[in-house]
């Protein structure tokens, strides 16, 4: 069975169009991004049957869920999704138990794959079974309502913004335990965000919608550093590395984290608890990075990796270029001055080697 | 004692009319007040206005309608003949129906109100943890429109039980048959045994005194009552 999520999508409304030809990867995080009104509630609805689009397939894991030249649609109360809304959306008159079994209860007990401990212990809301939704928190009613969509022993999780009603502590609060979903379940999600550091910190794969369309859909990585895409212009622009930690210098305090690729390069982080053996996901932002001719400059700057510029464009401002790099299999991305970049003789297939000034570990 | 046997009989015809009157209502209300709140058909007004009709036209108008579509030549009383059912004017089912009509708007009404306020979230929330429209009807929307089912019991009850044009229209003054309170207070008055009218009107202003404060006190310090 191919793990893969299909989702083409045709869907008319007064003032919008979707239009999308969606291929996911069928397992791991799937972030859909973009402004409010590009589309993505819409495909997420879709996707579970809240909505029907005048022309759609969709097909999630090898099943067929919709088919319109077919006539095939299936009712959403037959799909076996998890939809996390933007608000808890908790029935207000059951307990938190209720309302974690209210799905659990309807799924066979042959095909459940959590059980309500679980559940309960990977959000951390067991002392709140007994609770009325009314009496919880936020950030508490996000974290049942995460749980609730698990228990019915979803094939695919559906989350809509979970976290844009919530405060930033609240969603600090709730980040982590929507990382351990990502590291222990194996159920695909599919993520629908405005928001650049979540999808950052949480998504495999990015897919960025615009006005209806999906204008690019890849692995985050290569994603985020493509610069004919507008994430590329952003004060915040920068690429998502994920490594393994493989070494640690107790006597600097330094840990080293290998980068994919056959011999990736390996990065030093200067981080209290780390773990060799661990994985860790970073963010460089491209206004960290720059570049040089030689490997020799002694400087305070840790990592200095050589790379390959596979491409140079301006910026959003004048004074600024984009620099694309390949740093052993891994994307960089670098922002420099435009005077900078001509002193370099920066161009396409260029070696040169990339300084990289602080990095941002993710979780 | 004040109240006499007669006199009796007609409270107890009337509690047993309002009675009827309100289950049925609440059986034929619901699906009419949660297509009411959900349907986008151009349908919904004139169905809607129809339902609210008794609000304002006077009992009798109603009354005479319903006495002409009863009776034996008219299209509901050939049908029901039809069935073996016999003609219901000037009888208990003839008071029956005719109460159901009278007080639909009643029931329906805040039904209606608490279907709406509900939305469509819950649904949606209860459709993507596998339970399907019935089962989603049952176990969401009718704990959800609770209060809703308490305050459409309560009028559509009470405003049977204050019933009086349609009654005489299309029941008469049969005891312990179509004779209720409101009708056997009438016959007092014209009787002008004014003593006996007392005992009943005063039961039924202190009846629809409590059953209105009932109402009001559930309704204060909750929030979306219906």
């Amino acid at each position: 069975m191919s793990k893969l999520i299909q989702a083409r999508l045709q869907l008319r409304r007064d003032d919008f169009t979707l239009d999308v030809d969606l291929q996911l990867p069928g397992r791991g995080v799937s972030a859909l991004f973009g402004h409010s009104g590009s589309g993505k509630t819409s495909c997420l609805r879709c996707l579970a049957g809240l909505e029907q689009a005048s022309h759609a397939y969709i097909e999630v894991n090898g099943e067929v869920w919709e088919d319109s030249a077919r006539g095939h649609f299936l009712a959403p109360h037959k799909r076996p999704v998890g939809y996390v809304f933007q608000e808890a959306s908790l029935f207000p008159h059951l307990s938190v138990r209720g309302n974690l079994e209210f799905g659990w209860r309807r799924v066979a007990a042959s095909e459940r794959k959590i059980s309500q401990e679980q559940a309960c212990q990977l959000l951390g809301i067991s002392h709140l079974l007994a609770r009325k939704p009314a009496t919880l928190s936020g950030g508490e009613a996000q974290r049942v309502g995460i749980a609730r969509a698990l228990l019915s022993s979803p094939r695919l999780l559906l989350m809509d913004e979970p976290l844009a009603a919530l405060d930033s502590a609240r969603k600090r609060e709730i980040l982590p335990y929507l990382e351990r979903l990502h590291d222990e379940l194996d159920i695909p999600l599919i993520y629908v965000s405005h928001a650049q550091d979540e999808v950052a910190r949480l998504a495999d794969h990015l897919v960025l919608l615009d006005n209806g369309k999906a204008i690019a859909s890849g692995p985050i990585g290569q994603t985020l550093a493509r610069l004919d895409l507008p994430l590329a212009q952003g004060e915040d622009a920068g690429v998502v590395l994920e490594g393994v930690v493989v070494d640690h210098d107790p006597h600097y305090g330094l840990f080293d984290l290998r980068l994919p690729g056959g011999d990736g390069p390996l990065l030093r982080i200067a981080h209290p608890d780390l773990h060799v053996g661990s994985t860790l996901r970073l963010k460089v932002q491209a206004r960290d990075v720059s570049l040089t001719l030689a490997a020799d400059n002694v400087s305070s700057i840790l990592n200095r990796l050589p790379v390959r510029v596979l491409e140079c464009r301006a910026a959003d401002n004048p004074a600024h270029v984009l620099v694309s790099l390949d740093a052993g299999g891994n994307a960089l991305l670098a922002r420099v001055t435009r005077f900078s970049a001509e002193q370099l003789g920066v161009q396409p297939g260029q070696q040169l080697w990339a300084q990289i000034k602080s990095v941002a570990l993710l979780g | 004692m004040p109240l006499d046997a007669g006199e009796l009989g007609a409270v107890w015809l009337t509690i047993k009319l309002a009675s009827l009157t309100t289950a049925i209502l609440l059986l034929v209300g619901t699906p009419i007040a949660w297509w009411l709140a959900r349907t986008r058909s151009w349908l919904r007004g004139p169905v809607g206005a129809v339902v609210a009709l008794p609000l304002v036209l006077p009992p009798t108008v109603i009354g005479f309608y319903l006495l002409l579509a009863l009776g034996p030549n008219g299209w509901i009383g050939q049908g029901l003949q039809a069935l073996g059912l016999g003609t219901v004017v000037f009888s208990f089912t003839g008071l029956v129906i005719g109460s159901v009509v009278y007080s639909m708007p009643f029931v329906v009404q805040p039904l209606q109100n608490a279907f709406a306020v509900i939305g469509q979230r819950p649904l949606e929330v209860a459709a993507t943890l596998r339970a399907s429209p019935w089962d989603t009807f049952v176990h969401v929307v009718l704990p959800l429109a609770r209060p809703g089912f308490v305050t459409a019991s309560i009028l559509g009850f009470a405003h049977t039980v204050g019933e009086f044009g349609v009654v005489l229209m299309i029941g008469g003054n049969i005891p312990d048959k179509t004779r209720v309170v409101s009708v056997q207070i009438f016959d007092h008055v014209e009787a002008m045994e004014y003593a006996q009218a007392h005992w009943l009107a005063g039961a039924m202003l202190v009846f629809s005194f409590l059953v209105l404060l009932m109402l009001y006190a559930g309704r204060r310090g909750r929030t979306g009552w219906s």
